[in-house]
């Protein structure tokens, strides 16, 4: 791969005055060698040489950094507003896709029952959809990794009570709990502040199924880590155990959880999308790839493919991105793979 | 500041049993008791200001548990730990016992797992001083590591770096440093040389010597290479099974063993004049410690033990010269 040997090389030129940079220069001077210096001990490490000895990754990335890029700044790169109802025209609906014989130039992916057209309405729904799974993952890490850590510090009771509960949740589908959580939720908010919560109830929802797989995995590093003598030597200084749990311990459990918590946003995407797709995500009128394939999955039957079949793909393309990435990660952070 | 002579740190009738028995369920199932190890059962001891004791022993003894006993790792079963007049047993919050646990450190064995990979060494060595107040403002701090370095053998530029990127025997440095930082009267080491190289170890162990010189340290010292005590100890306390069975000044203990047991250990070093000559090997295995023998614990190993051995338990006599042997043939 060419292209990455030359970028590497104008890299290591860039880089190598960070490695000869002399600690008795000015403060401002010394901090911008050391953010070189990091960066260059990033590009020599074995991740990265596995990163781009690995085509597969550097194309699910790529691809990933794409959708993310281009949900991020749909409002610019969309060709329509799908949500300005005034420049919807019920004349435009059903339109097939531009190559198709009735394809009109103006909407590239055709148009759905209302008009909308379909690119500018998967930019912004890739938009929903990412956003749930992303504020979900983190909710899920969050929650997940401080039960993780209390349960593997403290131990005995609380221990207990974690893993039992975690346990019990775990021996139910993810997507039964979400669908629970949601469904409880729902009741119990007001209509008319339904809508506007639908995305942190949702957030919340598909967030509390997953956080078990987080807790049980920093639980066990954790039982590793607090025996070392690194913790023993805090301890000994008498630490707070809160402040042995969060700069001792986290950073050192934290390598595993990178890798779930990429698993766990395609799972997240998934997840989201089949709630939106069974009716009970993010209302319809901000749709995301879920609901998006639901509005689309009616016209199917009447030969109208391109309503649902674009949406999927999408949602496809960019759980499959994310997942390869993941595999990835889960491989080129694992020590016995090496 | 205590007088010299006086005892820094006593420690009486030390016990500590850890609880290893099957879960509740197993236990009901299959009509089985609670079981417990007694891995420390009954230690005194007393350190003085300046000295270092050493506490020797083969593994299992119960010599590192009686390290994490003093520095409060865990609390004893029974028994007393009076640091310079303050019984640690009876402190029991985290207020009360931060100005006692500024005056004592740790070193610790494994030179890999001591120092948080994450931290730089800046970090690592300003951690004690941050935690005890000690010194305020970053550019006071940032200098107290350095000499603190300085103190120990390595460059200032070395605060900088990740502990990966040093040789055992200068992260047991670092670990040095540390311990060094809260500036303690009273410092732990456990095995700090075990897990080093031959040569590193005796650079290592110098350094805690001329550190014990410079600062007026006192060291309780767990370690069991013999060759390792006899240079750097004042007196030293042989342990087995939980137990001391023997204590004297180091020179008394090298020249004139009393326990059968001391004996044995000391007939273990190997000796360039004892080369090609036929030694008795040692016999006997070790007894299970959940299960130790009756009567004194070293009779099933002992060439000299007699029925009364085997039925009463020796305990530790006063002998001459500051000695004190648990054995009944000593006499």
């Amino acid at each position: 791969m060419w292209w990455i040997r030359a970028c590497g090389s104008i890299w290591e030129r860039l880089t190598v005055m960070g490695d000869s940079a002399h600690p008795t220069e000015g403060l401002s001077l010394r901090k911008g060698w050391r953010i070189a210096g990091t960066l260059k001990r990033l590009t020599d490490s074995d991740i990265f040489y596995s990163f781009y000895h690995s085509p597969v990754t550097v194309i699910a990335v790529f691809v990933t950094l794409l959708m993310i890029g281009s949900a991020l700044t749909a409002p610019w790169i969309a060709p329509h507003n799908p949500f300005d109802l005034a420049s919807l025209d019920l004349m435009d609906s059903h339109i097939p896709p531009a190559w198709e014989d009735d394809g009109d130039k103006r909407y590239l992916l055709g148009t759905d029952d209302q008009g909308r057209d379909v690119l500018s309405t998967i930019l912004y729904g890739s938009r929903i959809s990412l956003m749930v799974g992303f504020l979900s993952v983190i909710f899920s890490m969050v929650l997940g990794v401080s039960l993780g850590i209390i349960s593997g510090y403290a131990g005995g009771l609380a221990d207990v009570l974690i893993m039992r509960i975690a346990e019990i949740q775990i021996s139910f589908p993810a997507i039964l709990i979400a669908l629970l959580v949601d469904g409880v939720l729902r009741t119990l908010i007001p209509n008319a502040h339904s809508e506007r919560l639908a995305v942190i109830v949702l957030v919340f929802s598909i967030g509390i199924s997953g956080w078990v797989q987080y807790a049980r995995t920093v639980r066990s590093s954790t039982m590793v880590e607090k025996n070392k003598e690194y913790v023993q030597a805090a301890r000994v200084i008498g630490i707070h155990p809160v402040l042995i749990m969060t700069r001792h311990i986290l950073p050192n459990v934290m390598g595993p959880v990178l890798v779930i918590a990429t698993i766990h946003l395609a799972v997240a995407i998934i997840t989201e999308a089949t709630l939106s797709f069974l009716g009970v995500g993010v209302p319809p009128t901000q749709p995301s790839l879920g609901t998006l394939i639901r509005i689309g999955n009616d016209f199917l039957f009447s030969g109208e493919w391109w309503i649902t079949i674009f949406p999927s793909a999408a949602l496809a393309i960019l759980v499959l991105a994310v997942n390869l990435l993941g595999d990835w990660l889960r491989d080129a952070l694992n020590p016995k793979l090496r | 500041m205590p007088d010299k002579d006086q005892a820094l740190l006593k420690v009486t009738g030390l016990k500590r049993y850890f609880d290893v028995s099957q879960p509740f369920l197993n236990r009901l199932l299959e009509r089985r008791k609670r079981q417990y190890l007694k891995a420390v059962n009954g230690v005194s001891f007393t350190i003085k200001q300046g000295e270092t004791f050493a506490l020797v022993g083969e593994s299992g003894c119960g010599k590192s548990t009686i390290a994490h006993l003093v520095v409060g790792l865990f609390p004893p079963s029974a028994g007393k730990i009076e640091f310079d007049g303050i019984d640690l047993t009876t402190l029991n919050n985290r207020a009360q016992l931060r100005p006692v646990r500024r005056r004592m450190a740790m070193i610790f064995q494994d030179p890999y797992a001591s120092l948080n990979p994450r931290w730089r060494v800046n970090n690592i060595i300003s951690e004690p001083i941050k935690a005890f107040g000690l010194l305020n403002g970053r550019q006071a701090i940032v200098q107290r590591t350095s000499v603190l370095l300085e103190q120990v053998g390595l460059s200032p530029q070395d605060g900088a770096k990740f502990p990966h990127e040093f040789s055992g025997g200068q992260r047991q440095r670092i670990s040095i440093a540390r311990a060094l930082a809260g500036e303690p009267e009273f410092i732990v080491c456990d095995e700090p040389t075990s897990a080093l190289d031959v040569s590193v170890q005796a650079q290592i162990l110098n350094l805690i010597k001329n550190l014990q010189k410079k600062f007026g340290l006192s060291y309780l010292f767990i370690s069991h290479d013999l060759a390792v005590v006899r240079h750097i100890a004042d007196h030293v306390g042989v342990m087995y099974m939980g137990r001391l069975c023997e204590s004297a000044p180091v020179k008394a203990l090298f020249e004139n063993p009393r326990h059968p047991y001391t004996r044995l250990l000391l007939d273990t070093i190997p000796d360039i004049e004892k080369m090609g000559r036929e030694c008795a090997p040692p016999q006997g295995e070790i007894p299970n410690p959940l299960n130790p023998p009756a009567g004194c614990a070293f009779h099933p190993r002992c060439p000299q033990t007699t029925d009364h051995c085997i039925c009463n338990r020796p305990k530790l006599e006063n002998m001459a010269s500051d000695a004190k042997v648990a054995c009944f043939q000593a006499f």
